[in-house]
């Protein structure tokens, strides 16, 4: 799975607990889930739990600590496949 | 632990404490029950002249009983004393099927759907005296241990 099929993943999942709509217009790897997409903190463990599940994986709680962007999101995935 | 200190750790009092008796708490479930006292505020406003329980008290209780005090005892387990519990209701999504009327006595039922991240989610339920279902939904809240 290459990186733009990752973020397009991503920004799927995303898409649902977005406030901020705009935020989704240039969606990018710095694009930040609390600041740009206003996306609440209960919303954000839905996130993750849907990243698990898509790319059946699991997120331990220092990861889940570190995901504040896209990027972080990406990476995080990209080193658990690879381990797994 | 008993449930008693569950109860002790519950950060409301009247006139916004909605359990009386916690009758079960496991991992994975949680079971109280409340009785509405007749002189409850609401009943003056809600209806005018003739009260029922709102639907957001139920839903109030059910996430007292099924979320907060589930969240209580998941936080208590997992590690050392919790020194200060803070809270917050992230989502419900509840369906009414019966009213209820000042003095009535309810239980509630609660399954954790998932606990993770500091967000428990669960399927709650609430009976009558006569084991009807009231009311059925899920809902969530964030809970955590702010250690001093």
């Amino acid at each position: 799975m290459n990186d733009k099929e990752i973020l397009d993943s991503i920004k799927k999942i995303v898409t649902p607990y977005t406030q901020r709509k705009e935020g989704l217009e240039n969606f990018n790897e710095e694009t930040d889930f609390i600041k740009d997409l206003e996306v609440n903190s209960a919303n954000l463990v839905d996130v993750i739990l849907d990243v698990e599940d898509e790319f059946n994986i699991e997120i331990d709680n220092d990861s889940m600590e570190g995901m504040l962007t896209v990027g972080d999101a990406k990476n995080i995935i990209e080193r658990k496949l690879a381990s797994a | 632990m008993d449930f008693k200190n569950i109860l002790e750790k519950l950060p409301y009092s009247s006139p916004f404490l909605f359990v009386d008796e916690l009758l079960k708490v496991n991992e994975k479930s949680a079971e109280g029950i409340y009785t509405f006292p007749e002189n409850s505020f609401f009943y003056k406003g809600h209806f005018k002249d003739n009260p029922v329980t709102p639907g957001v008290i139920l839903t109030e209780c059910m996430a007292q009983i099924g979320v907060v005090c589930l969240g209580i005892f998941l936080l208590e387990n997992e590690k050392t004393e919790s020194n200060d519990i803070k809270l917050a209701l992230s989502s419900s999504e509840i369906d009414f099927y019966l009213p209820v009327f000042p003095g009535e006595t309810v239980k509630v039922v609660s399954e954790k759907l998932f606990y993770r991240f500091n967000k428990l989610k669960c399927e709650v339920r609430m009976y009558d005296k006569q084991d009807k279902l009231i009311c059925r939904g899920k809902i969530a809240g964030m809970i955590k241990n702010e250690s001093a």
